[in-house]
């Protein structure tokens, strides 16, 4: 195992358990305390989406049965508690993020929305034949088919930076690449099939030196690190509130206010106009101008409940007892044999891919389910990952922050099952 | 633990460890169909001489989980040699097997005599997400049957 010196260092960090309150945490977390198939349930699939804080269940039923009613759109008490409300999520979403302004935050259904407004709303007016846009191998499907479907909109060229064994990109590539041609480039920051966390400030400061925004997928990341958009100085980031312990069907969208204000509305509609009339139709501020109809109202209050669950927590000794667990399940599961591992960079985060020889990876996860043990067995929506590793699909355990040893420790037990039904 | 032993039955990994008609295409193969699920990348061709109406040879190339895979070299060997009305309607005790599916409401259900061997899929419906993988080589074969070169389990 390659190992990365800052995963070492947190990894014998006395003091995370402690900081972190494990038990206290794990019990804010309804959805944990069930059992399945007989057994208690034990869930290793928060890369797909993460468990919901009881505060963030409470604070939908709330809204709903107290503020429900449409924001922005009235004078009434309730739509001004749910516009207050609503508006005051954007504020924490900036804070969340240490974006300069509000203006930079649209509220959408997810990375797949954000990544889609900004292949239509800056790169479609913009981009034109031998224009290219520049993607990695890691890509999930979501950063790789708008811009597929934007090129054959512009006749723009989607170039590729491949990634080593381990599942590091290859960074001599990208800087060669990365050209005079290239308009955008689109990155993941932790990539959902392989773990890989891929250095995106120096990327983004590659690509600035040529004057080429980037934009970030930070889908993956944003529940195990600390995410400063502005240290970063990424021009777009986007993320789920699914994987962020908030409900599904929003996301955030963060972009540099220059960028945003120059750039075309993605839906027309409600709330996104200052005036219409037949002749002339003026565009509402930013955000505004992006957020057409009416929103995710309830996702948003529970996207901000999330946040609040999260801010008196280290978000450094979220990841850092992450790192320990990987560490620990990583160490493992290599001992094992007949294990191989799927993405073994130095820098990695939260995600386990791996694959057991004579067993597809849809078995394994039938008969750990039978466990009680969730984990994500298939593609990941990254056929290009599967592609370079010859592979049809992985098993991939993912943790968040209420994950513990004992989960792992199931995890390799389960894994004995599957060998052990397999080989009789 | 028990409960996994009844869906992956000893007959189950065996199949998927030594797949019978696999691979393997009949050099006067004259239906041919690829099917493919999505969800899981499962793929298999389904190679099929049909003589006369009857299922003359039968063989299957590609990969799949132990559900998919075994259940495809199941199927090999009990519609060779069957007409293909013969085969068709095993299709639908086999589907009505895992599904409980109403289309099939006039054939007799899951009539173990019929099914033979294959009533070992039945664990499989007690997990709804895998009757895809153990539908897929019938799916494909129907295809075939029908002259559509690709199917999906969508
Ligand atoms: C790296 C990455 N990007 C994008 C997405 C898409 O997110 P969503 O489906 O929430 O839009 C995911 C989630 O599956 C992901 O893991």
């Amino acid at each position: 195992m390659n190992s990365n010196p800052h995963m070492l260092e947190q990894n014998f960090r006395p003091d995370t358990e402690q900081a972190l309150d494990l038990q206290a945490l794990r019990a804010d977390f309804p959805a944990l305390h069930q059992e399945v198939r007989g057994h208690p349930l034990v869930y290793l699939d928060n890369g797909a989406t993460s468990q919901k804080p009881r505060s963030v269940i409470d604070a939908i039923r709330h809204y709903y049965e107290r503020d429900n009613s449409n924001v922005h759109r009235g004078v009434h008490t309730l739509s001004e508690r749910a516009t207050l409300a609503y508006e005051g999520v954007r504020k924490k979403v900036r804070n969340f993020f240490n974006a300069a302004s509000i203006r930079e935050i649209v509220f959408v259904r997810g990375t797949t929305e954000a990544i889609n407004l900004v292949a239509q709303s800056y790169g479609r007016p913009r981009f034109s034949t031998g224009d290219e846009i520049l993607i990695t191998e890691m890509e999930h499907h979501s950063n790789i088919v708008p811009w597929q479907l934007l090129c054959q909109q512009t006749g723009a060229t989607l170039k590729v930076v491949p990634f080593n064994e381990a599942g590091e990109l290859d960074l001599d590539a990208y800087h060669e690449l990365l050209g005079p041609r290239t308009r955008l480039v689109a990155v993941v920051h932790v990539s959902n099939s392989l773990g890989t966390v891929n250095p995106v400030a120096e990327l983004i400061a590659a690509a600035h030196q040529l004057d080429v925004p980037v934009l970030v997928d930070g889908a993956q990341a944003v529940a195990h690190r600390k995410v400063d958009v502005q240290a970063l100085d990424c021009d777009f980031y986007t993320c789920s509130g699914h994987k962020l312990f908030a409900p599904t069907g929003i996301g955030v969208l963060y972009a540099k206010e220059a960028l945003l204000a120059d750039m075309e509305p993605y839906q027309g509609g409600g709330d996104m106009i200052s005036r219409v009339s037949f002749e002339e139709t003026r565009y509402n501020d930013l955000p505004y101008k992006f957020e057409a109809g009416t929103p995710n109202i309830a996702g948003v209050i529970g996207l901000g409940a999330a946040l609040d669950y999260l801010e008196p927590l280290d978000m450094t000794a979220i990841g850092a007892h992450e790192d320990e667990l990987l560490h620990y399940a990583t160490t493992q599961l290599q001992a094992l044999p007949g294990i191989r591992l799927i993405g073994t960079a130095a820098a990695k985060a939260s995600i386990l891919s791996f694959c057991i020889e004579g067993v597809h990876p849809h078995d394994i996860s039938t008969i750990l389910d039978g466990e009680g043990i969730a984990i994500r067995a298939g593609h990941h929506c990254t056929m290009p990952v599967m592609t370079h590793y010859g592979l049809s699909a992985t098993a991939r355990a993912s943790f968040a922050l209420y994950n513990n040893r004992d989960d792992v420790d199931a995890l390799v037990a389960g894994i004995d099952k599957v060998k052990e039904i397999f080989q009789s | 633990m028990n409960d996994m032993r009844d869906l992956y039955e000893e007959l189950i990994l065996d199949h998927n460890r030594n797949p019978r008609n696999y691979p393997k295409k009949p050099t006067d193969c004259n239906c041919t169909a690829h099917g493919h699920n999505p969800l899981c990348g499962d793929e298999f061709i389904v190679n099929l001489t049909v003589e006369d109406g009857v299922i003359k040879d039968i063989g299957f190339e590609g990969a799949g989980c132990a559900i998919s895979t075994a259940s495809a070299s199941l199927m090999t060997e009990a519609i060779i040699g069957m007409r293909v009305e013969e085969a068709e309607k095993l299709f639908g005790e086999v589907r009505h097997l895992l599904t409980d599916d109403d289309e099939n409401e006039q054939q007799e259900h899951g009539d173990e005599e019929v099914l033979g061997k294959l009533s070992v899929l039945k664990g499989v419906k007690e997990y709804p997400m895998r009757v895809k993988c153990a539908t897929l080589a019938w799916h494909t074969m129907h295809a075939a049957l029908l002259g559509d070169k690709d199917t999906t389990t969508e």
